[in-house]
């Protein structure tokens, strides 16, 4: 336990000493901060606009550090060759897989910490209402998305060569499933047989991230996520999660590390 | 002395810079048509046209609180933007209910699960959360100027619900800048003047400009615009009845009958102002 916590604080330590996540934060608040500074009709209390592009920048953001930091995580350490001083010491492979992971992902929840207290001071601000159960939700559900996101992202630093391909392959499978996930049923029932059979597997197969899209029920101030629909999909999310680092694991297990 | 041709050679580069811009900039201005467009014009193009589309959408999406469908719910291509059809919301309220339902029973149980994070209720702002919908309509304007719905629908909330009439007039204005020739917008112009600020004669001007540019445009056409035709046409003849100028009312609402769909309503209206003349007039 103590070999992964030393393993995700490294990283966890890369996220503040890299500038990504500076950039970001500024970007999100500055695009934030200029529309929440616009008038339309002279209404100061128009603000569900501004929190979807907040929700929206927010998202983005996770979503780039989470595949960012994931994806150069072992293809670095492999590149400059740490690895071997690494595994030399008691650390198994099983447990850089693990540190790695959860490194990623405590770095994450750090940076959407941050981000949802900017969106919560904004919005509250403007809004004098301050629902944070909604908040809450809304992070937790995000960062629980995000672990099968980094898990998927670890997984593909092993099956792919460069880290730029493997963060391209995998934000386009992730937005791929955020858009068109749920939707996935109704257009398999739509196609011929075989195909349709083909597309309905692949809606069971997928993990369905989009339910861990609650921006709407932010934006449109709808009542709290039964806490126990919350924790099924937690459940759901460390499945998945369990299970692509299980498959990192045995994949790197063999994988040679020589460059 | 030795930073001499530093100097110059910095002198010369302001003045060519200055000299670039005397020559660029009427060139600049020529990329627009009036040499006052938005930058989102010149940037996009016509391609402004989709997102104002979009956004016009999204206002309506607002309205709903986010329940609406996409793309997928529906095999049907998406009806008339709800926004647009205030007017007939009471008759069309049934309709839209059976419309609203389009999640319809889950088809397993991913989906099942999946609604429990998504908005399944169908629900109107109100209570003036109405205002939520604006900025949409504005941007929406922006890049569509053309686009006439944009103004009429978003004056219709500003005037009626949020009772903010001088912004509702001021973007109508703005509308009609864009759109001189819109009758739509004329209409909507006239109905502020005439219900909200009870200026009859104002509204009768702007009515009755409106009336005379569908003539200009619509008769012509394969499907005119005979919704538009009837609201002025109404609408004036009521402005009219109401400051005792019974003929004119009848005038226009003969005008109307032409085009309404339901021609019998109207001519019991008009029987009933002819006997109010005749009652005026017992000698003639």
């Amino acid at each position: 336990m103590n070999t992964v916590l030393a393993l995700s604080g490294v990283v966890v330590k890369e996220l503040y000493r890299r500038k990504d996540f500076y950039v970001l934060l500024v970007l999100t608040a500055l695009i934030t901060l200029l529309l929440g500074s616009v008038q339309f009709f002279h209404d100061d209390k128009i603000i569900r606009y501004l929190k979807e592009i907040a929700l929206l920048l927010i998202w983005i953001s996770g979503l780039v550090i989470a595949v960012g930091t994931t994806a150069r995580q072992i293809p670095a350490e492999r590149e400059n060759r740490t690895i071997f001083p690494l595994l030399a010491k008691p650390v198994t492979r099983a447990q850089v897989v693990i540190g790695k992971f959860a490194g990623c992902w405590f770095a994450s929840g750090l940076a959407l910490i941050v981000f949802y207290v900017f969106f919560g001071i904004v919005v509250g601000s403007r809004e004098n209402h301050w629902p944070f159960g909604n908040y809450l939700q809304a992070f937790w559900l995000q960062w629980s998305m995000l672990a099968i996101v980094i898990g998927l992202v670890l997984l593909g630093s092993i099956v792919f060569a460069a880290p730029s391909s493997n963060a391209t392959i995998c934000l386009v499978c992730i937005i791929g499933i955020l858009l068109l996930g749920k939707h996935l049923n109704t257009i398999a029932l739509q196609q011929p047989k075989p195909l349709g059979t083909i597309v309905y597997t692949l809606y069971f197969l997928i993990p369905h991230l989009e339910w861990y899209d609650v921006r709407e029920l932010v934006e449109f101030d709808q009542p709290l996520i039964p806490w126990a629909y919350c924790g099924l999909a937690s459940l759901y999310a460390a499945a998945y999660t369990s299970m692509l680092l299980f498959a990192t694991w045995f994949m790197f297990r063999r994988k040679a590390l020589n460059v | 002395m030795k930073n001499g041709p530093a100097y110059l050679l910095l002198m010369l580069l302001v003045t060519a810079c200055f000299s670039l811009a005397t020559i660029v900039q009427p060139r600049a201005d020529r990329w627009s048509q009036r040499g006052q467009d938005s930058v989102l014009k010149v940037l996009l193009g016509d391609g402004r046209r989709l997102f104002a589309n979009h956004f016009f959408t999204k206002a309506d999406i607002y309205f709903h609180s986010g329940y609406y469908p996409s793309i997928f719910d529906t095999a049907q291509p998406q009806r008339e933007n709800h926004l647009a059809s205030h007017e007939e919301e009471h008759d069309a309220h049934d309709d839209h209910e059976k419309e609203a339902d389009f999640l319809g029973r889950p088809k397993d149980w991913v989906e099942r699960f999946g609604r429990h994070f998504m908005i399944t209720k169908h629900t109107h702002l109100e209570n003036g959360n109405e205002r939520e919908i604006l900025p949409w309509l504005k941007l929406s304007a922006e890049l569509d100027p053309q686009l006439i719905d944009t103004y009429t629908v978003a004056a219709y909330w500003l005037a009626n619900r949020m009772h903010r009439i001088r912004e509702a007039e001021d973007f109508l204005r703005e509308g009609l800048r864009a759109n001189p020739n819109s009758y739509e917008i004329l209409f909507s112009l006239g109905r502020i003047y005439y219900e909200n600020e009870h200026d009859a004669a104002r509204a009768r001007n702007v009515w009755e400009l409106g009336l005379r540019r569908w003539n200009e445009q619509e008769p012509g056409k394969k499907e005119p615009d005979k919704l538009a035709l009837e609201e002025l046409t109404v609408n004036l003849a009521r402005l009219e009845e109401n400051e005792g100028n019974l003929d004119k009312a009848i005038a226009y609402l003969e005008m109307a009958k032409k085009v309404s769909p339901a021609p019998q309503n109207l001519e019991q209206q008009i029987h009933e102002l002819k006997q109010k003349v005749a009652a005026h007039h017992p000698a003639a």
